[in-house]
């Protein structure tokens, strides 16, 4: 199910909202609307949360995760890390790093499998993530741009990346990422991915000016049609069950 | 997959196809990532720029009006009009002109239409290119000099009357051909015929002293006159006027072929010439001839004592001799281009019933064999008053000079055998 709506004016939700399979980040705004959106369509399954990081709103591009861990950047204040610990559910693992490109969202692109990383990350932040998302990182570039976390997009069924990538470039990352990818737009004919578009297994909300043609391919590539919430929580929960009894 | 490029491995790159945003056709990205259609459909750069202006153009004189005051001369479809036309656009700067053509329209329909190609920047960087008609409507306005005209056609500024006091207009022709060849009087409004001569009359005072100067060049002037100014108009205040000029131009009367007697004092000055000397060639300076020794002199029209110069006889007076017997003095002489032979001669004129034979010395000792013709001045039988030349009479002044060959007998022999041939032929 995609829909398309706007924070402030702004088409960007991918910059001021992180969803994955496990929670929803959303940031403060002056209305209610972005939030009640988020509220309607995903509180029956997981958490969605309203914060902050480091006092800014731009918290999609800031912080990076999947169903097993949220990484964020130094620039957290002790209070948001505590209401981000306290809100999120405890099977996923909330980190502070200290890295220094700390726009983390921005540098990395992540499903519960896969993460690609920006080129010039630390090898310490490599490994932390890692542990903490349970990943394998690889190093990439997409269309010759090293912020891999701006302009790809992905799930654990599908992924949206940059236009102009190339033929090939294409069937790497889709080897690598093990998902079928597809080259294209969102916000008519907005390069950046990411930050016009939030996506997990069974939702994805893209920013209004986003046209039909552009909804009809992110529906299609992240297989969102017959994609039921309660069938993937469930399963998730199942797991869970099995671990603990 | 990849190929070898100096010491880099490259990796060839395929660009992929993505979907339009708004009609969904596979096209190859672009900056907009809309195809051409949506793009062009959604933004129009030609917007804000003019696609109607209104030019300024003179019926008479076939110019437009590029403000302010200046007129360009322009003709249809010519790269000139092109370039006026499109430096009349305004708001240019916004986009980038990339192409200009004009399109056909009828020439009497004062509509003037231009095919424009610009391109600019829209959205995210892509460039987009389109074309548009410009249509230019042609407004009739007369420019400021037409209008002087037409208000009075007898305008003038300046003239330049030009005189030569002889019989004949052989030196007006030439120089009328001289004029037309150089193009001289392009800027004269008006030629009048008058007695003894042109008006040439300008609306400029530099336009007739320029024309004035060219004439100087090619023919021989008396350059003793000044000019007149005659004031139309006064402005007390700011003290400027407007005035009329008159430059009048005297032609010197000696031509070809003319027979000029040296008063003592010139011929001194020319290194004592003979008092009889023939006029050879006349372009802004005079080359004189004497026919006894085949000196030549070439006369600057620049002196002020050349100006009193006068032909003694001019070639209306020349007369028919037939040559009787001719002896070369000096082998030819080939000097400054002209054979010249000098030669005695004895002849006779032809129209002369009592044969009286003259010997005289000529230069065309080269051309004449006896039983020719030649034109010549008869000394002996012309009535001249001149006091000084009656001082030469009898004291070796020739009463004959030749001055040319007449080849008329020779071509009326080859006229009367080519009769005679068809006469015989017939039978």
């Amino acid at each position: 199910m995609v829909s398309g709506l706007q924070f402030e004016n702004s088409c960007e939700v991918g910059v001021f909202s992180k969803l994955s399979n496990a929670y929803c980040l959303v940031a403060i705004g002056g209305s209610e609307n972005f939030y009640s959106t988020f509220e309607s369509e995903l509180a029956d399954h997981i958490p969605v949360v309203k914060t902050s990081i480091g006092g800014t709103r731009i918290i999609g591009r800031l912080c990076a995760g999947n169903k097993k861990g949220l990484l964020l950047p130094h620039t957290t204040t002790d209070q948001e890390l505590q209401h981000l610990r306290n809100s999120l559910p405890d099977e996923v693992v909330v980190q502070r790093i200290e890295e220094r490109l700390s726009a983390l969202g921005n540098c990395i692109a992540c499903n519960d499998y896969v993460a690609l990383t920006h080129t010039d990350l630390d090898r310490e932040t490599e490994e932390m993530i890692a542990d903490v998302l349970g990943v394998e990182v690889f190093r990439q570039t997409i269309a010759g741009n090293i912020l891999v976390g701006s302009y790809c997009s992905f799930s654990n069924k599908g992924g949206l990346v940059h236009p102009h990538t190339s033929v090939e470039d294409l069937d790497e990352l889709s080897t690598l990422l093990q998902v079928p990818l597809v080259a294209g737009t969102v916000n008519r004919g907005s390069e950046v991915i990411a930050a016009g578009i939030t996506v997990n297994d069974w939702t994805a909300f893209c920013g209004s000016d986003t046209t039909a043609t552009e909804l009809s391919v992110i529906e299609n590539v992240f297989k969102l049609r017959e994609a039921q919430p309660s069938a993937i929580v469930d399963e998730m929960r199942k797991s869970l069950i099995d671990t603990v009894v | 997959m990849g190929e070898e490029a100096g010491f880099m491995f490259m990796v060839n790159r395929t660009i992929g196809s993505v979907l339009c945003c708004r009609c969904g056709i596979r096209m190859a990205p672009n900056a907009a990532n809309m195809c051409v259609k949506c793009l062009s459909s959604e933004v129009d750069i030609t917007q804000g720029l003019q696609k109607r202006v209104s030019i300024n153009h003179c019926p008479m004189c076939d110019l437009y009006l590029k403000v302010p005051g200046i007129w360009v001369k322009a003709p249809l479809e010519s790269r000139e009009l092109l370039q006026f036309c499109v430096k009349r656009l305004k708001n240019m700067n916004k986009v980038r002109l990339v192409g200009a053509e004009f399109i056909w329209t009828e020439p009497h329909s004062k509509r003037i239409k231009l095919r424009l190609t610009v391109q600019k920047e829209v959205l995210n960087g892509a460039v987009l290119e389109q074309s548009y008609v410009v249509e230019f409507v042609q407004e009739e306005h007369m420019c400021r000099s037409c209008s002087r005209i037409q208000a009075n056609p007898d305008q003038w500024v300046a003239t330049v009357q030009l005189r030569q006091r002889v019989p004949h207009k052989r030196t007006l022709f030439c120089l009328e051909q001289l004029i037309l060849r150089h193009g001289a009087a392009n800027s004269v409004i008006e030629i009048r015929q008058k007695d003894g001569g042109m008006d040439f009359l300008f609306a400029n005072r530099s336009h007739a002293l320029k024309f004035m100067e060219f004439v100087g060049k090619v023919a021989p002037i008396k350059r003793d006159h000044k000019e007149n100014v005659e004031r139309v108009s006064h402005d007390t205040k700011n003290n400027s006027s407007t005035n009329k000029y008159v430059f009048p131009v005297e032609i010197s009367p000696i031509c070809r072929e003319d027979l000029i007697y040296l008063p003592p004092s010139v011929a001194l000055r020319l290194g004592n010439l003979g008092p009889l000397v023939i006029c050879t060639k006349v372009t802004n300076n005079i080359a004189l001839l004497d026919p006894r020794t085949l000196r030549k002199c070439v006369l600057n029209t620049n002196q002020s004592w050349s100006s009193l110069l006068e032909p003694l006889l001019s070639s209306r007076r020349l007369v028919k001799y037939v040559i009787l017997d001719v002896e070369k003095v000096r082998s030819e002489d080939h000097s400054s281009g002209s054979r010249y032979a000098l030669a005695g001669a004895r002849v006779v004129r032809v129209s002369d019933s009592e044969k009286t034979t003259f010997s005289t010395r000529t230069h065309l000792g080269h051309l004449l064999n006896p039983g020719d013709h030649a034109l010549g001045y008869d000394l002996y039988g012309a009535n001249i008053n001149n006091i000084e030349l009656d001082k030469y009479k009898g004291r070796g002044l020739q009463e004959v000079i030749l001055i040319k060959k007449c080849y008329e007998e020779k071509r009326q022999t080859k006229r009367e055998k080519a009769e005679k041939d068809e006469m015989n032929s017939e039978y």
